[in-house]
């Protein structure tokens, strides 16, 4: 029933049919663990349907041997065959988790062609914001909100974090997923093979904001990448430190945002906590601990300039309890973030 | 029992399949104190890895060579240590049915608690005083915790032998006693143990590092 | 003015009229509607007289059979609970698509999801399981009581306390809205400023002493209290998996309890472990609550398997097939527990050797369970197998449980993992394992024991429409969420704007409708029961022919277990027993030295239970007093030495004399 469904939904499973090559890779992974394992399960579904049909009760042709509780030549089967599973199955996982680790950069284009000796890649930096993502293109001087494109057949370089909370970066057409973590910096290596609009969002819950929390990825030709990239710095305004920390709020549903230029340090002060300029960096703050710490107790007072974690300003995630529910009832208590959703769906 | 379990193993005679006489089975309480303090040591096992992973953020702040004071840790242990041992005395009087210098070297026991905790608690205060509370740095947090719980361990171990010291007087060293007496020796040297985890790996390995 | 805004929020900390929600109808109706049924039931009780009864019979009793009920009544009002929660998220996702918020705003149902976890863990899964383990095991190594009964005791009202607890963040504030882990730094006191979270850890903290306490109590029952004869191999295998969740629960409670109490200095005190900024580090949380969590895993899981080694063994009349490879799989099984748990955060950016250490590990986990599977299978052929009702749930585990046993292979795949985890796929997975495992395995073994506990048996015809809603329910509820996974849709979120994805929605809710049926005809199944409880009772304490020692006393089994403590001499003594013509001896009763019942342990509860409600609204004079009080009330039940009594040897010669006649009508 389940492979029937698979099969129902394979038009739409993203996950089964992705534009990526390390996706790709992935799904392949999928289905022949899948195969593997169904090799062991299969036959234990049958066995369970087909000895509990016939050796029921009423069934007085069957043997019935009451005390028949132990065979050796049996319990080695019982004990091997999952283990001789296992094994191939380990030997799969040891080898393709080494090679799809999202750290390691991407060593083909595809299963047929091999990395361009040549080949340029594309860094991006991504921060998980309150409900939103901002990509900043370090090559190209130009950031982004809740839009992500990159060029097919180019390898990719993301660099990840979050301002606030653990969020996880998932594109499930271009690759698997790595947590996006305050005052942290992780890693993902991927490649897009197909031109098209893909759909990208946090897959780890991260507050009231979180379901919206998604963005378009755009494969693009090369040609028409460039173009993108002409037309951000176009239409963008500049990010400054100071306009992150107006970006950095908590808000939901945010429009694509176009920045032409990029403050340079500012994905470096983010990861460090100190894109406020008043605030120690923690670098700094790391560099002095490996010290052994500040000599005497002069950094006993460094404490206003290295708290970070603040409350979530009330913003328009959280909107007022109560009227939400009655909501259902009456339509002339629609909450106001409600009906700017119906009238932004209309305009669409 | 041992009867039953004879005629059990006699061939051909029809086996035995119950008890005639009363079976009491073995007292517990040793054991499930025992897994009692295995779990506790879990807790410290978790405090002990906290302070492992942060003990050294200490945030642009001051670190262990400034704050501790190791001859004052140093007498604070030695307190700690001696109550072990005078604990190890009351036993003794406990096991030769002396009523009298058991609750005396409770007593004792009880003392040199006392006087760790309040060394402890002055370590703390001179820190907080200065500034390094536990709020400064996690290196910080992760000090108070452990040491504290520690601390904890000790008033409540403190609480724990002034019950037992008034219940030892009014029904004397009785069966009942005597295991509660097993329990929190078992809890004291338990605590002693992890007293010297504490030093070697907080101070001493945090002021020669 | 100042000085009364002063004196109030001394007396009240946080807590005001505005944290009882009037103006969420939801809450307001539930609430009316759960005072209005609480009024009912006290008043009935009233009425019946019954308030001494429950008082001297059941609250205050130390008779593990006694807790073990009450252990599962607890457990099904909590599932109801938690039920409700679940298919409340149901019609919510299957309804907020496009322009149609559904009916959850996001702080609503934020909270539900967080509550559901909780609550069907550890106020549904973890009662259910302990209770049966105290209703069964004593019994099976034919033991009078717990090592402890005044604990058992102790342990079950402090479970209750965590319970009412979660309950009250119902009506009085709001629970958290963090995820049932509850991952810093959106737990922390910055991202979760209210009171949410503080319910969430104080709750824990509360029913998890009470859990590990009891894990203490039965790893010494069962290492010290055993029958004579019954050496570790020939122990009954329910008993031996009840062994090794026990030392599962005391290895892996502690870690919970510091890290939830780690979790709340940083909310309560301003330290820094898992903070952003101050050093502080939130992965530390991560690895430690994971440290517990997979062990738990174990810990509902290991007793089902036990169940079923046991139901299938009886409805087949057979032995159990490869008994010692049963006993060496749960072992291996209890110690791998403890080296997977990074599997849960492969995304976390760990190296790739580190991940596919914990892979394989987890793998390995699987040859055990395998060969346990396989166990069942040939315990099954060549047997003669009677279709009651627990076999049902058995055949239907059995069916179930190995889908969700290779999806859960699958996610250690690293690789695999990067694209379903935090996926409805991994939703699907462990509701696969954890209904089709855990609830199947507590259906099949309440069906099981019940006449054990209560004298009568559960009425067949209702378990068996239970048993095919909760089967077809749960294919049919949690099949669409795989698919919904390899569509690459994440778990969590209150709205959708792909209408593609809707119609699988829609299909799990029907499923979820199915398994509300199954749950009420759970619930038919035993008012149908009481009502025939004549029809239904069982005269030979032995309603299914079974072969472990707790069928060879009378059903309800008296408040000393056995009259003569049994001498056992092969594995299924009590198979062994009546193959070999034992004869039930009738005379030559003595005294039997018993615990009395103590309201101590209700007590404590409730002062722990204040204490950290105290907490929670920063109520700071109540918690120190309930702290004070709990305490002092627990240094004063030391000094309580009156604690046991014997039943004279006539009663017992009285009772057994009464079983002596049932039996002989039988005949």
């Amino acid at each position: 029933m389940l492979a029937l469904l698979i099969l129902l939904s394979g038009c739409s499973a993203v996950v089964l049919k992705p534009a990526g090559d390390i996706a790709v890779q992935q799904r392949d992974l999928i289905i022949i663990s899948t195969v593997l394992m169904l090799l062991i399960i299969v036959p234990v579904i049958f066995l369970s349907l087909f000895f509990a049909w016939r050796y029921r009760a009423s069934n007085r042709d069957a043997r019935y041997e009451p005390d028949w509780h132990h065979s050796t030549q049996l319990e080695l089967i019982i004990w091997s065959a999952p283990l001789l599973i296992i094994i191939a199955l380990g030997a799969l996982t040891w080898i393709t988790t080494h090679t799809l680790d999202p750290y390691r950069p991407v060593e083909r284009l595809d299963a047929a062609r091999r990395l361009p000796a040549d080949a340029k890649t594309l860094d991006v930096q991504v921060v998980a914001l309150d409900w939103k993502w901002l990509f900043i293109y370090p090559g190209y001087g130009i950031a982004t909100v809740n839009e992500l494109a990159a060029p097919v057949d180019t390898p990719i370089h993301f660099t990840l974090t979050a301002s606030s909370v653990m969020n996880s970066f998932f594109i499930p057409a271009l690759a698997g997923q790595v947590y996006a973590m305050p005052a942290m910096q992780t890693q993902l290596h991927a490649v897009i093979n197909a031109p098209g609009e893909f759909e990208g969002f946090s897959a780890n819950y991260s507050g009231a904001g979180f379901s919206d929390m998604k963005f378009k990825f755009h494969g693009l030709a090369q040609a028409d990448f460039a173009r993108w990239v002409e037309r951000v710095k176009r239409d963008g305004t500049a990010l400054r430190r100071e306009d992150y920390q107006q970006l950095e709020k908590p808000s939901v549903r945010e429009p694509v945002r176009h920045y032409a230029t990029v403050d340079a340090s500012l994905f470096d002060a983010i990861v460090n906590l100190c894109v406020d300029r008043t605030k120690m960096c923690m670098s700094q703050m790391m560099a002095i601990d490996a010290q052994g710490g500040i000599g005497g107790l002069a950094g006993i007072a460094n404490v206003a300039n290295l708290a970070y974690d603040r409350p979530r300003a009330i913003a328009a995630g959280e909107r007022p309890r109560g009227n939400y529910v009655l909501s259902m009832c009456s339509a002339d208590l629609v909450p106001a973030a409600f009906s700017s959703r119906l009238a932004a769906s209309a305009a669409r | 029992m041992s009867t039953t379990a004879q005629m059990a193993s006699n061939a051909g005679e029809a086996p035995v399949f119950y008890l005639t006489e009363d079976h009491h089975p073995e007292n517990g309480t040793l054991l499930g104190f025992w897994l009692y303090l295995m779990s506790d040591c879990l807790i410290f096992a978790c405090l002990f890895a906290m302070y492992g992973v942060l003990g050294g953020s200490y945030a642009a702040g001051p670190g262990p060579k400034e704050l501790f004071d190791l001859p004052l840790v140093a007498v604070n242990t030695s307190m700690l240590l001696l109550s072990s041992i005078t604990y190890g005395f009351a036993m003794l009087e406990m096991q030769r049915s002396n009523k009298i210098p058991t609750l005396i070297w409770l007593f004792v026991t009880g003392c040199f608690g006392l006087a760790f905790l309040g060394i402890e608690l002055t370590e703390f205060h001179h820190m907080i005083a200065e500034g390094a509370g536990p709020q400064r740095s996690a290196f910080l947090s992760s000090f108070f915790t452990l040491v504290g719980t520690h601390g904890l361990h000790v008033s409540f171990g403190i609480i724990w032998l002034v019950v037992l010291m008034v219940q030892v007087g009014q029904r004397g060293l009785t069966a009942v006693n005597q295991r509660r007496l097993s329990c929190l020796s078992l809890f004291w040297h338990f605590l002693d143990v992890v007293w010297i985890g504490v030093f070697t790996f907080v101070y001493l390995m945090g002021v020669l590092r | 003015m100042h000085e009364t805004a002063n004196t109030t929020s001394f007396l009240f900390g946080r807590l005001s009229w505005d944290a009882i929600p009037f103006h969420e109808p939801i809450l307001l109706w539930t609430f009316i509607a759960v005072a209005i049924g609480g009024v009912a039931l006290l008043a009935l009780i009233t009425r019946l007289g019954a308030w001494g009864m429950l008082w001297r019979d059941w609250f205050t009793s130390v008779d593990h059979k006694k807790i073990g009920i009450m252990y599962i009544v607890l457990g099904v009002v909590m599932l109801l609970r938690g039920f409700s929660d679940a298919i409340m998220m149901r019609i919510q996702q299957a309804w907020a698509f496009g322009d149609s918020m559904g009916y959850l705003p996001p702080h609503h149902y934020d909270q539900i999801f967080t509550a559901h976890g909780v609550i069907m863990i550890f106020f549904v899964a973890m009662p259910l399981v302990v209770g049966l383990m105290n209703i069964v095991v004593p019994l099976q190594i034919g033991a009078r009581d717990v090592a402890f009964p005044f604990l058992n005791n102790f342990s079950f009202w402090m479970t209750v306390a965590g319970a009412v607890l979660v309950m009250l963040s119902l009506f009085v504030g709001e629970f958290a809205k963090t995820g049932w882990l509850a991952y810093p730094p959106l737990s922390g006191i910055a991202y979760s400023p209210d009171v949410g979270v503080d319910y969430y850890a104080w709750s824990l903290q509360i029913a998890g002493v009470g859990t590990l306490l009891s894990g203490v109590n039965f790893i010494v029952t069962i290492v010290k209290m055993r029958a004579p004869g019954m050496t570790l191999m020939k122990m009954p295998i329910f008993t031996w998996t009840a062994l090794c969740t026990n030392v599962l629960i005391v290895a892996a409670f502690p870690v919970l309890t510091a890290v939830l109490a780690l979790l709340s200095l940083d909310r309560y005190v301003g330290t820094n472990f898992f903070t952003n900024d101050f050093g502080g580090n939130a992965m530390m949380y991560v690895n430690l609550i994971w440290i517990w969590g997979h062990p738990e895993v174990y810990i509902l899981i290991l007793p089902v398997f036990g169940v079923f080694s046991e139901v299938v063994s009886t409805f087949s009349g057979k032995k159990l097939f490869g008994y010692a490879s049963m006993v060496y799989a749960t072992v291996v099984i209890t110690i791998l527990s403890y080296l997977v748990w990074l599997h849960h955060f492969f995304t976390m950016g760990s190296g790739a050797s580190v991940n596919s250490f914990f892979g394989i590990t987890t793998m390995i986990i699987s040859i055990p369970t395998g060969a346990k599977m396989f166990n069942w299978l040939f315990t099954m052929y060549r047997g003669r197998i009677r279709f009651e009702v627990p076999m049902l749930w058995a055949v239907g585990f059995m069916v179930t449980f190995v889908v969700g046993g290779m999806t859960g292979v699958l996610l250690a795949v690293p690789p695999a993992d990067f694209v379903l985890h935090n996926s409805l796929f991994l939703i699907a997975h462990f509701h696969n394992v954890i209904i089709g495992g855990v609830v199947f395995g507590l259906f099949a073994g309440i069906n099981y024991w019940f006449p054990k506990a209560m004298g009568f048996r559960l009425d067949p015809f209702w378990g068996k429409v239970s048993f095919w809603f909760w089967l077809s329910g749960y294919w049919i509820a949690f099949t669409p969420l795989y698919v919904l996974g390899l569509m690459g849709v994440t778990r969590r979120l209150s709205h959708f704007d792909d209408p593609s994805l809707q119609i699988w929605f829609q299909i799990a809710l029907v499923g979820a409708v199915l398994i509300l049926f199954g749950i009420m005809a759970f619930l038919v199944q035993l008012y149908v029961s009481i009502r025939d409880r004549a029809r239904l009772r069982d005269s030979s304490g032995d309603p299914w022919n079974g072969r472990t020692l707790e069928w060879s006393t009378s059903s309800p089994a008296p408040a000393y277990n056995f009259a003569f403590t049994p001498r056992v001499h092969e594995q299924d003594a009590w198979a062994d027993m009546k193959q070999r013509g034992h004869r039930r001896p009738t005379s030559g009763f003595l005294p039997i030295h018993m615990p009395k019942n103590t309201a101590a342990g209700i007590v404590l509860a409730g002062l722990a239970m204040a204490c950290g409600f105290a907490l929670i609204w920063h109520i700071w004079w109540m918690a120190g007093a309930a702290f004070v009080a709990l305490v002092a009330s627990a240094i004063a039940h030391t000094f309580n030495s009156d604690r046991d009594f014997h039943i004279p040897a006539e009663e017992v010669a009285r009772v057994e004399g009464e079983r002596t006649r049932l039996l002989a009508q039988q005949v």
